[in-house]
């Protein structure tokens, strides 16, 4: 994708409609729309904050910046319940097995958005000895927002490109496959 | 200051003094004890407020520095005590005589491995119980190896050590269980919603009522103190917006007027003005956060609503001049950053004629009401003498009836010029410390319109070098932030970055006391309480 296209919302459009109409079957094709549609308009965030970030997380779901415009506002105390982990703040070497816990703990599908200099790469304490450099080598992560805090304005543009994401998974043994249990509990033996 | 000196060398012969911004006497560990008990219970001296235990790391010696305050005569004094032993460093305990020395103590064993023999719980405070070294000390290797970011959850004790001096002079280690054995331990945090932040709470519960809170923090500890020993004195400055991000452009006034004090720096009267406006615009905007977030913990989500409102007006106004929401990075040493908006003083005014409506409107809608009231009223009774033990300063001290307002008792800038008051109430409960931040927004717009028309035109930055070196010695420096006094120890040995910059926050106290206000009380009003004090968890870890 060329770099322009990153400021082009139409061109990310029509790129998610191209990867949609090519080669899907047509009626796990249809499907998959609907419940995509659904899925990618009702994200629900975790309240996951650790520092900074996550005040201006409160002011995007205040009112002047409304996330439930965009069907984001039900944000989950539980891990259990939400969809994503915004990760707003800066993750320390005492809070990873948290932050680990906490994404094992999801429901599939989800998603993680690594939101702030910090949760890139360490931001300005990268060279502390109690920061992780990044969350990445802790969890997974879909998207980046870079900022220091991010303003609402980036928060919001980061969490619509996770929905287009979501917009062009296949949610039929895709994504949200299923696993046996026999074979899950080969790879998570129970002690 | 003479007197002081004059009192303390008759009643203790050995110890020597050092004059600088603040008084210092050095004694050897074996006085430290009854100088501290004197210097506290002495009727002319009263010297009741720890403000803060600095560690360090003088290469041939580590020691400590205790800042203290009377709040009686205002004078602050500090006491320099050493130890030459690297390997097994021991000095005596405090703790007995001001409650919150108890944790600055630990603080103090976490980064420097300083044993405090009396202590009664001598466990690391930020860092875990397997971590290799002591970070703040000079010789500290920070191989990421031996301490790697793992996913495995950390090892826990539930035990804690003592170093306990027997009559004869002999010093035992001993250890106790943190709880009683058959406690019921409720675990709260890291990851909940009303903790505000990633603080962890081990509460032991009999039936409903809360026997005792085990604070668990250093889920956010990022180690600025270290890193700043590694910057020039200008690039320390950026961290003051990262630790308690709402009073950012008070926390910058702080260091920025420590350096100035160092460097001999005058300040030019434009920018004191604007630095004060600022200062009082974050104390609204932080105010108004806290009232929504804490309405918001006892179920009234609409709160946040109206409260932010106020905020994001704020926040548009230091948007324009700083050109940042949060982390403005405004102050500078010498002044400030850049010039005002144009349109600065007229969406101030727009802002102060809004506040009055809006107080109102709290008011109306939540101080009032009967649940809010059943709530708050007479839960989390803090007295004034356990406050000033505990070292809870800001709103919340001033609501347990404790004058502990910097901007008077030790006015910087263009206080003194000032024309307010400080807010204080009595009651020391939950409602009071609700309360007395309300009625704080309104003092602070008070005070913004009194200089609004006044900021005089003229420089905005004293000449400073691009990289500054400041002079062998040490300087101390308190300012108000949101949530209390904010205190700062620079030690230079005369190059451009800083030896030891000891940052001493409002909210490492704030978390030291939830074990004392909450013992008896309930559980579900562990969420009341806890919302009232207004920790900011970033900046009681650092």
């Amino acid at each position: 994708m060329p770099y322009e296209a990153w400021k082009d919302n139409e061109a990310i459009e029509k790129l998610v409609k191209e990867l949609q109409d090519s080669g899907a079957n047509v009626l796990v094709g249809s499907l998959d729309k609907l419940i995509n549609w659904g899925r990618s308009n009702s994200l629900w965030p975790l309240t996951f904050a650790t520092s900074c970030c996550g005040i201006e997380f409160v002011s995007l779901g205040a009112a002047r910046f409304d996330m439930a415009r965009f069907g984001w506002e039900v944000a989950r105390a539980s891990p259990r319940q939400a969809d994503f982990i915004m990760v707003a703040g800066t993750i320390v070497n005492r809070m990873a097995p948290v932050l680990r816990r906490l994404y094992d703990q999801l429901a599939e599908p989800k998603y993680v958005i690594a939101c702030g200099s910090c949760a890139i790469s360490g931001g300005p304490f990268r060279k502390s000895y109690h920061v992780a450099r990044g969350i990445e080598d802790i969890v997974p992560v879909d998207v980046y927002v870079p900022g220091c805090p991010p303003r609402p304005e980036a928060m919001i543009y980061g969490i619509m490109q996770l929905s287009r994401k979501i917009k062009v998974e296949r949610f039929f043994g895709g994504r949200n496959r299923q696993e046996r249990q026999t074979e899950f509990f080969k790879d998570h033996p129970l002690d | 200051m003479a007197q002081l000196q004059e009192k303390i060398a008759k009643l203790f012969p050995q110890a020597t003094f050092e004059e600088a911004d603040v008084l210092t006497i050095n004694i050897a560990d074996a006085q430290l004890h009854d100088l501290a008990a004197t210097l506290r219970d002495d009727k002319d001296l009263s010297f009741d407020y720890l403000m803060t235990i600095v560690g360090m790391d003088w290469q041939k010696e580590l020691g400590c520095v205790y800042f203290l305050n009377s709040t009686t005569h205002g004078t602050t004094v500090s006491i320099k005590v050493t130890t030459a032993d690297r390997d097994n460093p021991m000095l005596h305990s405090v703790s007995d005589l001001w409650a919150v020395a108890g944790i600055y103590e630990r603080e103090v064993y976490d980064f420097f491995g300083i044993i405090f023999i009396n202590n009664m719980d001598m466990r690391r405070l930020f860092l875990s119980v397997d971590w290799v070294g002591y970070p703040l000390r000079k010789d500290y290797d920070a191989n990421p190896e031996l301490n790697p970011v793992s996913i495995e959850n950390e090892r826990q004790l539930d035990t804690t050590d003592m170093w306990l001096e027997g009559p004869n002079g002999k010093i035992e280690k001993k250890t106790r269980p943190i709880f009683q054995k058959d406690d019921f331990v409720v675990n709260i945090g890291p990851q909940h919603p009303a903790t505000h932040g990633v603080l962890r709470f081990r509460t032991a519960i009999d039936g409903e009522t809360i026997k005792k809170i085990d604070v668990y923090m250093g889920y956010i500890h990022r180690g600025v103190e270290k890193l700043s020993e590694g910057l020039t004195y200008q690039q320390t400055l950026h961290f003051m917006d990262r630790l308690d991000y709402f009073s950012a452009h008070n926390y910058h006034h702080g260091l920025c007027m420590l350096y100035e004090k160092a460097a001999g720096i005058e300040v030019p009267k434009r920018a004191q003005y604007i630095r004060v406006i600022m200062d009082e615009l974050s104390r609204i905007a932080s105010h108004c956060l806290f009232i929504g977030t804490y309405c918001m913990d006892l179920g009234a989500t609409t709160m946040l609503f109206y409260t932010l409102r106020v905020r994001e007006q704020i926040l548009d106004i230091m948007d324009k001049t700083c050109g940042a929401r949060m982390t403005f990075n405004y102050d500078v040493i010498g002044g400030v950053m850049a010039d005002l908006d144009p349109d600065f003083v007229k969406d101030v005014k727009e802002l102060l004629a809004v506040v009055p409506k809006n107080i109102k409107e709290y008011n109306k809608i939540f101080t009032g009401n009967v649940i809010a009231k059943g709530r708050m009223n007479g839960i989390g009774v803090l007295s004034r003498e356990d406050a000033i033990s505990y070292a809870i300063t800001g709103p919340s001290g001033r609501a347990s009836g404790w004058a502990c307002d910097v901007r008077k008792t030790d006015p910087y800038s263009i206080y003194p010029e000032l024309n307010f008051e400080q807010v204080i109430m009595t009651e020391g409960d939950s409602m009071a410390r609700f309360k007395c931040r309300v009625a704080e927004i309104q003092q602070s717009a008070d005070i913004i319109a009194q200089i609004i028309d006044k900021i005089p035109e003229g420089e905005i930055c004293a000449k400073v070098p691009k990289v500054l070196k400041l002079p062998v010695g040490h300087w101390y420096q308190v300012v108000e932030g949101c949530r209390g006094v904010f205190a700062l120890y620079l030690e230079s040995d005369g190059t451009t970055k800083p030896y030891r910059l000891k940052i001493a926050p409002p909210c490492l106290p704030l978390a030291g006391v939830v074990d004392h206000i909450t013992e008896g009380q309930k559980i579900a009003d562990l969420i009341t309480i806890g919302g009232s004090l207004d920790y900011i968890v970033p900046d009681m870890d650092r």
